[in-house]
C-alpha cells in the first residue's frame, strides 16, 4: 500500500520510493506484497507490533515527558529498503570514516601533527570543552581509541548521500536496531524473507570478537561489563538489552572499584575483575577523580587504571572531541594527509566561524544556514537562521562576533521522504539514517542495516527521538540468498542466547530483595482490600455484619484507615476508602504506590528476568488503572484479582524459571521475609481485638493468609485462635504459615556468600533463624487453649512481638552485611 | 631568598573510609627566578599506591591511593625553594594590545607564541563573556601597550574588589564574583584572567605561595599562610609575565610557584574522592618562612 506514484513536478527533495512516477526497483517485491494486504491485515500487523515492543519492553526515556520511565518506543510498519549496491558502496565511506576517525584520535591525543602542519586550528582542540587532557598521550595499544561509533547520514535532493552528524561517547541505537529487526520480521515474515534481507546477527557476533580482541595482552577470557548511567538514562533499554543479548554484565558506577589499578565488579562473594568495559557513560563522567569532580556516574581511578593498561575501555576516553561539527569542514583534508585517499562520503557543507574567511561566506548568507554551536551538541539548540525573530537574530551575530571559534554553519538539507503507515494514509515523511561500525584490530564491520529514524512532521527539519520521533528498520537487500547464521529466532530465544555472568553485584542484590519484599507487599494489601470488597459488593453488603465492623478495626489497626472510622463511618464511606487505597498514587501504602516502587526496582532489574517474566510485569501494570465508572469499587476489585493472579504469575516464573543463584536467593528471602512480617502484624492486630468479637475477624484473617481452605480441610466448623495461630504461626507444612517462612530463609542464609566462615558476625542472621525456629518447636497448642481462657496468662502476645523484633533485626543484618553501599563522594 | 614551605592537609571522617583516590600537586616548579631545592610529600596512613607523573601542563602531580580502611588522612609537603631575588626590570614597551592579540592567532602553533593560543579560551571555571570584556575596556584603550594595560587591570580589580572569605566558595562563577566585586585571591585571579581572554589574550592561572609579614611589633602565627592564587599574562618578548590582583603587585622574590593551569579546575593543590558514608572535617595548616 505504498503511496500511488504522483505525477507532479520534480519535488524538492529525494522520493525514496518513486522516480519519475514509477517505483523504484527495490520498492517492488514490498510493494507488491503490502498491496495485496487489505487494511484490516495491516492494522492487525501494526498492533502486532506495538505488542511485541511491548512485550520486550523496548522504551525510549524522554526526559521532559510525564509518561517518563515508560515511554513506548515508535516502530513504523513499512521498512526502510536499500539495494545491495547502494549499500556496498555506502559501506565502503563508512569503512573510511572509520579508519580515518582512529587516526585523528590517534593524532590529536598523540604527536598532533595535523596541528602543527596547520591543517587542523590549534582552537578547535583546545576551545573545545571535550578535549580531555588528563587524556593526552592516554592511547589504547592496540591502537583503536574508537571501536564503536554511528553516524547519521541523509539523502540529498540529488539522492547522494550525506553526513549530518556522528556519535562516537555513547552512541546510542544499536540495540533499537536490532528490536526493530526482531519485531518487524516477525510482522512481515514473508515480506522479510522474499526481499532476500541482510541479517544483522553476524555483525554482533563479529561486534563481540572484535571487543574481547581489546582485552589487555595475557587475558585469556576477557570479562566484560557494559557499563550504564543507569535506569533513569533515556536508553536504558538498550544497555540492559544489549548486554543480555552479548551475554555482558550490566553494571553502573557503583558497582565497579578499582584496586591496584584494576577494575573490579563488587558482587555478594567478593571482587570479580573487568577486562573490557564497554561504556554508555559520557566521557567527563567516568572518573570523579580527573574529571567533572561531582558525578556519580563513574568509577573514581578509572583513568589510571586506562593509564597502566589494566583495563580497555569502549571508546577510549576523549573521544567526544571527535563529534564537534567544525571538525567536518577539515575532513577532506584530514583524509588525505593521515590516510592518502579522499574523502568517500562527503559531509553536509559546514564553515567554521573561527576562520575569517568562513565567517564571511557565514555572515553574506546568514539567513540560507543553519547555525550550531562548534562544541557540544547539548550547549544550545540549532538555529534556523531563516526563522529567527529579529532580536534573536541580533543576539546570535553579536555573540558570533563576541566569540566565533563557538560557532558553525551548515547547509540547509532537505531530507528525503520515505511513507509510513499512519493506519489509514501513509504520508511521507522525512528521514535519517544512523549507521554503526564497529573498529578493532581484527578488522572494521559496518551493521548491514541501521536505526532509521522518521520526523513526526511531514515538514520536518530535524529528527529526534527527544523530540518524539518515529523509527523504522532498515532493510538492506541482498542481490543472492542470504546466509542463515542468524541469531533472529524467536525474541523470547534470543535473550537467552547466553548465559549471563553468574556474579551478582551488591547492588542488583539489594534490589532483588527490596523486590521480593514490594511483590509480597503488594499481594498482602491486594488481599485486605480484596477481603473488604467482596464483603462490600456482594448481596451481603447492604448492612454492616460484626465481620466488617472487625476488619474495619483491623485496617485502621494496620494504619491503612485513619482512626475516625472507629467512631463514624457508613458504608459507602467505606467503600471509598478501600478505592482509594487501591489508585491513589501519592498516599504511602496504597497499592497504586507499592506498585510503582515495585515496578521501578523490576524495571532496574530487568536484565534479570526472563522475556516471558518481564511480560507478566508489564501485564500488571496495564491493569492497575483507575477508570471513570460507576460503580468504582466493582473495578477496583477487578483490579485486585488481577494483582493477584499476576503476582501468582510473577512467583511462578521466579519458581520455575530463576536459577537457584544468588540472585533468586535475594528475591526470595526479600519475599519470605516480608510475608513473616505480615503474619505476625495481622495476628498481632487481630489478637487485640480477640476480647470483644468473638472470633469474627479469624475467618478474614485466614483469608487474608490464604489459608481458609486448609484451615476447613484440617479443623472443621468455625475458626478459634488456637487452631488459627497454630495453622499461621508453628505449622511449618503450610506455605503461608510464619515457621514455613522461618525454615525457607535459614535455608537460604545457610547458603549465602560466608555463610561458612568462623567469623561469628557472619553468622548472626543464621543463629538469629534457629533460635526462632526452636522457640516456634516449643509453641504448644494446649498453651494457646489455655490463654483463650485466661487472656491475661496467654504467652502468644509475648511470643509474637519477640518474633517481630527478631525478624527486623535479620533484615537489619542482611541489609548491613550484604548491601551496605558506600557512596562515592568527593572530598 | 630562601623559603621553607610547610603545607599539611588533614581528613578526618566520621565513620571509616574503606577506599580513596587522590591527586597532589604540591611540588613547586622549577621556572625562571625559582629554584626548588628539596621537596617531599608525606603521606599517612602509607598509600597503597603511589606514582609521580607530569599533567598535562607540566605540573609535577602525585597519584595515591588507599584501599585499607581509616579515619584520618593526613598528607604533608615539606619544600625548600630558592627565589632569585630582583628579577630583571620588566621592560614596559610592549606591543600594543590588539597587535598581541593578532600575533597569537597568526603563530606558529608549536612557537611559544602558539602555545600561548590555549591559555586565550574559556576554561571551565573561566568562561567567556562580554561583561569582562566591558569590565577591562577602561584599561585596554586602544593602542596601549599589553603591560601597561593588564598592570591597570590589575589595579582596578585590587581597588574595585574586596577580600571578603565569607562572600564566595569554590563554587562560585566567576561572572557572579564580578557582580559582587568581592572574593578571595583565587577569585580575583580568575576575574581577571576571564577580563583578559574575553579580550581575546592568553592568560593562566599560577597556585602557589606567597610570604605574609606580620604587622609590626606582632609574631607571626604557625600555620597562619595560605595557598595563594596569581595571574600570569603573555606578552610576546618577555614571555609570562605574574601578576597578583589580590595585593596589586607584579611577584618579585615572594610568590613561590606550584603549578600553573587553565583555571583552579586544572592545578587543584590536592583533590580526591573517597567511598564512605560518613561527613568529613578538613584542616589546611601552611607555613612559609624565609631561611638565611
Amino acid at each position: 500500500m505504498l503511496p500511488a506514484p504522483s505525477l507532479t513536478d520534480r519535488s524538492p527533495w529525494y522520493d525514496e520510493t518513486t522516480e519519475d512516477g514509477r517505483l523504484r526497483a527495490h520498492w517492488e517485491a514490498l510493494s507488491t506484497l503490502l498491496q495485496n494486504s487489505s487494511g484490516e491485515e495491516l492494522s492487525a500487523r501494526r498492533e502486532l507490533v506495538r505488542r511485541q515492543l511491548e512485550e520486550l519492553g523496548v522504551t525510549y526515556n524522554v526526559y521532559s515527558d510525564t509518561q517518563g520511565m515508560d515511554r513506548p518506543w515508535g516502530l513504523d510498519l513499512f521498512p526502510f529498503v536499500i539495494p545491495q549496491s547502494e549499500w556496498e558502496q555506502l559501506e565502503r565511506g563508512l569503512r573510511q570514516r572509520t579508519r580515518l576517525f582512529n587516526a585523528i584520535l590517534n593524532d590529536v591525543y598523540g604527536p598532533r601533527h595535523l596541528v602543527g602542519e596547520g591543517l587542523l586550528p590549534a582552537a578547535l582542540v583546545h576551545a573545545n570543552p571535550s578535549f580531555l587532557r588528563p587524556c593526552d598521550g592516554v592511547l589504547p595499544a592496540h591502537g583503536f581509541p574508537l571501536n564503536l561509533h554511528a553516524t547519521n547520514l541523509a539523502r540529498r535532493e540529488d539522492g547522494t548521500w550525506c553526513v549530518l552528524s556522528y556519535r562516537t561517547q555513547a552512541p546510542s541505537g544499536l540495540g533499537y536496531a536490532l528490536a526493530n529487526r526482531i519485531v518487524l520480521s516477525h510482522a512481515m515474515p514473508d515480506e522479510f524473507r522474499i526481499a532476500q534481507v541482510q541479517r544483522l546477527a553476524s555483525f554482533f557476533m563479529g561486534m563481540r570478537d572484535s571487543l574481547r580482541a581489546l582485552a589487555p595482552a595475557g587475558t585469556d577470557a576477557p570479562s566484560i561489563a557494559l557499563l550504564t548511567p543507569g535506569p533513569f538514562n533515556e536508553t536504558y533499554f538498550e544497555h540492559s538489552f544489549l548486554a543480555r543479548y552479548l551475554g555482558f554484565a550490566l553494571v553502573e558506577g557503583g558497582d565497579l572499584v578499582i584496586r591496584d589499578h584494576h577494575v573490579f565488579i563488587k558482587t555478594l562473594e567478593g571482587l570479580r575483575p573487568v577486562d573490557i568495559l564497554l561504556r554508555r557513560v559520557d566521557d567527563a563522567f567516568c572518573d570523579p577523580l580527573e574529571f567533572k569532580a561531582d558525578s556519580h556516574l563513574g568509577v573514581p581511578g578509572l583513568l589510571n587504571a586506562v593509564r597502566s593498561g589494566h583495563v580497555a575501555l569502549v571508546n577510549s576516553l576523549g573521544c567526544t572531541w571527535l563529534e564537534s561539527p567544525a571538525l567536518q569542514r577539515y575532513m577532506p583534508a584530514f583524509c588525505r594527509r593521515l590516510l592518502g585517499e579522499e574523502l568517500l562520503l562527503p559531509a553536509v557543507k559546514t564553515w567554521w566561524c573561527g576562520d575569517a574567511s568562513d565567517r564571511e561566506h557565514v555572515l553574506a548568507n546568514f539567513d540560507s544556514l543553519v547555525i550550531k554551536r562548534s562544541f557540544g551538541a547539548s550547549r544550545g539548540p540549532h538555529h534556523f537562521a531563516s526563522r529567527l525573530t529579529p532580536e534573536a537574530k541580533e543576539a546570535l551575530l553579536a555573540d558570533i562576533a563576541f566569540n566565533p571559534t563557538e560557532y558553525v554553519a551548515q547547509e540547509r538539507v532537505s531530507l528525503s521522504r520515505i511513507p509510513t503507515c499512519d493506519g489509514e494514509s501513509t504520508p511521507a515523511r522525512p528521514v535519517v539514517l544512523r549507521g554503526f561500525t564497529c573498529a578493532g584490530p581484527d578488522g572494521i564491520r559496518v551493521l548491514p542495516g541501521g536505526l532509521t529514524r522518521v520526523s513526526t512532521s511531514t515538514h520536518g527539519l530535524i529528527v529526534s527521538m527527544q523530540g518524539g520521533g518515529m523509527s523504522k528498520d532498515t532493510w538492506v537487500l541482498s542481490d543472492g540468498p542470504v546466509s542463515n547464521v542468524s541469531l533472529l529466532r524467536p525474541a523470547t530465544r534470543v535473550i537467552r542466547l547466553e548465559r549471563a555472568p553468574a556474579e551478582v553485584p551488591s547492588r542488583v542484590a539489594d534490589n532483588l530483595f527490596w523486590l521480593g519484599r514490594y511483590a509480597e507487599r503488594l499481594e498482602d494489601i491486594s488481599r485486605l482490600l480484596r477481603c473488604m470488597l467482596n464483603r462490600l459488593t456482594t448481596e451481603s453488603g447492604t448492612e454492616e455484619t460484626p465481620e466488617l465492623a472487625a476488619m474495619v478495626q483491623l485496617m485502621v489497626r494496620l494504619e491503612l484507615f485513619p482512626e475516625a472510622f472507629l467512631e463514624r463511618r457508613s458504608l459507602a464511606g467505606i467503600e471509598r476508602e478501600c478505592v482509594q487505597i487501591v489508585f491513589h498514587a501519592h498516599r504511602l501504602g496504597t497499592i497504586r504506590e507499592v506498585h510503582s516502587r515495585l515496578q521501578g526496582l523490576a524495571f532496574s532489574l530487568r536484565d534479570r528476568f526472563s522475556a516471558d517474566t518481564q511480560r507478566i510485569l508489564s501485564k500488571l501494570q496495564g491493569g492497575i488503572r483507575p477508570l471513570d465508572t460507576t460503580s468504582p469499587a466493582n473495578h477496583a476489585l477487578e483490579v485486585l484479582n488481577h494483582i493477584v493472579l499476576h503476582l501468582a504469575a510473577f512467583s511462578g516464573m521466579e519458581m520455575e524459571n530463576m536459577t537457584r543463584g544468588h540472585a533468586w536467593r535475594f528475591l526470595d528471602m526479600g519475599r519470605r521475609l516480608e510475608r513473616s512480617i505480615n503474619i505476625i502484624t495481622l495476628l498481632q492486630n487481630g489478637l487485640q481485638l480477640r476480647g470483644n468479637d468473638n472470633g469474627v475477624a479469624l475467618v478474614p484473617i485466614l483469608e487474608i493468609a490464604d489459608s481458609v481452605m486448609t484451615y476447613r480441610r484440617r479443623y472443621f466448623g468455625q475458626p478459634q485462635w488456637p487452631t488459627v495461630t497454630d495453622l499461621l504461626i508453628a505449622d511449618d507444612s503450610n506455605p503461608r504459615s510464619f515457621a514455613f517462612q522461618v525454615a525457607s530463609m535459614l535455608e537460604h542464609v545457610q547458603r549465602l556468600p560466608g555463610a561458612r566462615s568462623a567469623n561469628p558476625a557472619a553468622n548472626r542472621e543464621q543463629r538469629l533463624l534457629q533460635s526462632v525456629k526452636k522457640m516456634l518447636s516449643q509453641l504448644d497448642l494446649a498453651d494457646l487453649c489455655e490463654g483463650e481462657k485466661d487472656p491475661s496468662a496467654d504467652p502468644l502476645p509475648a511470643t509474637l512481638g519477640r518474633l517481630a523484633e527478631d525478624m527486623r533485626h535479620i533484615s537489619d543484618g542482611i541489609t548491613q552485611r550484604f548491601f551496605a553501599h558506600t557512596p562515592v563522594k568527593p572530598s | 631568598m630562601r623559603y621553607s614551605i610547610r603545607h599539611t592537609t588533614v581528613y578526618s571522617y566520621q565513620s571509616e573510609v574503606s577506599a580513596s583516590h587522590h591527586v597532589a600537586r604540591l611540588s613547586p616548579r622549577h621556572c625562571p627566578g625559582q629554584v626548588c631545592l628539596e621537596h617531599s610529600l608525606e603521606i599517612y596512613p602509607v598509600p597503597t599506591h603511589r606514582e609521580t607523573r607530569r599533567d598535562y601542563f607540566g605540573n609535577e602531580s602525585v597519584f595515591f591511593s588507599l584501599e585499607s580502611p581509616y579515619r584520618q588522612l593526613t598528607v604533608t609537603s615539606l619544600t625548600l625553594v630558592e627565589l632569585q631575588q630582583g628579577q630583571e626590570e620588566l621592560g614596559w614597551a610592549t606591543a600594543p594590545w590588539e597587535q598581541v592579540r593578532g600575533q597569537l592567532n597568526l603563530a606558529h602553533p608549536h612557537s611559544d607564541e602558539g602555545r600561548a593560543l590555549e591559555f586565550t579560551f574559556g576554561s571551565p571555571l573561566v568562561p567567556l563573556h562580554p561583561a569582562f570584556a566591558d569590565y577591562a575596556r577602561p584599561s585596554f584603550e586602544p593602542g596601549r601597550p599589553l603591560l601597561e594595560a593588564a598592570c591597570d587591570l590589575m589595579r582596578r580589580i585590587f581597588s574595585d574588589f574586596s577580600f571578603d572569605p565569607s562572600a564566595t566558595t569554590i563554587a562560585t562563577p566567576t561572572l557572579e564574583v564580578l557582580r559582587k566585586k568581592r572574593g578571595v585571591c583565587q577569585d580575583f585571579a580568575q576575574v581577571q584572567i576571564a577580563c583578559l581572554r574575553s579580550l581575546g589574550l592568553a592568560a593562566r592561572y599560577v597556585s602557589g605561595y606567597i610570604e605574609t609579614v606580620p604587622p609590626p611589633g606582632k609574631v607571626k602565627l604557625v600555620g597562619a599562610d595560605a595557598s595563594h592564587a596569581w595571574v600570569s599574562v603573555y606578552c610576546p618578548g618577555l614571555g609570562w609575565v605574574d601578576m597578583d590582583p589580590t595585593n596589586n603587585t607584579l611577584p618579585r622574590g615572594r610568590h613561590i610557584t606550584v603549578a600553573w593551569g587553565r583555571d583552579f579546575s586544572d592545578v587543584s593543590p590536592l583533590r580526591g574522592v573517597f567511598v564512605g558514608s560518613g561527613a568529613h572535617e578538613l584542616k589546611v595548616a601552611v607555613d612559609v618562612n624565609a631561611v638565611d
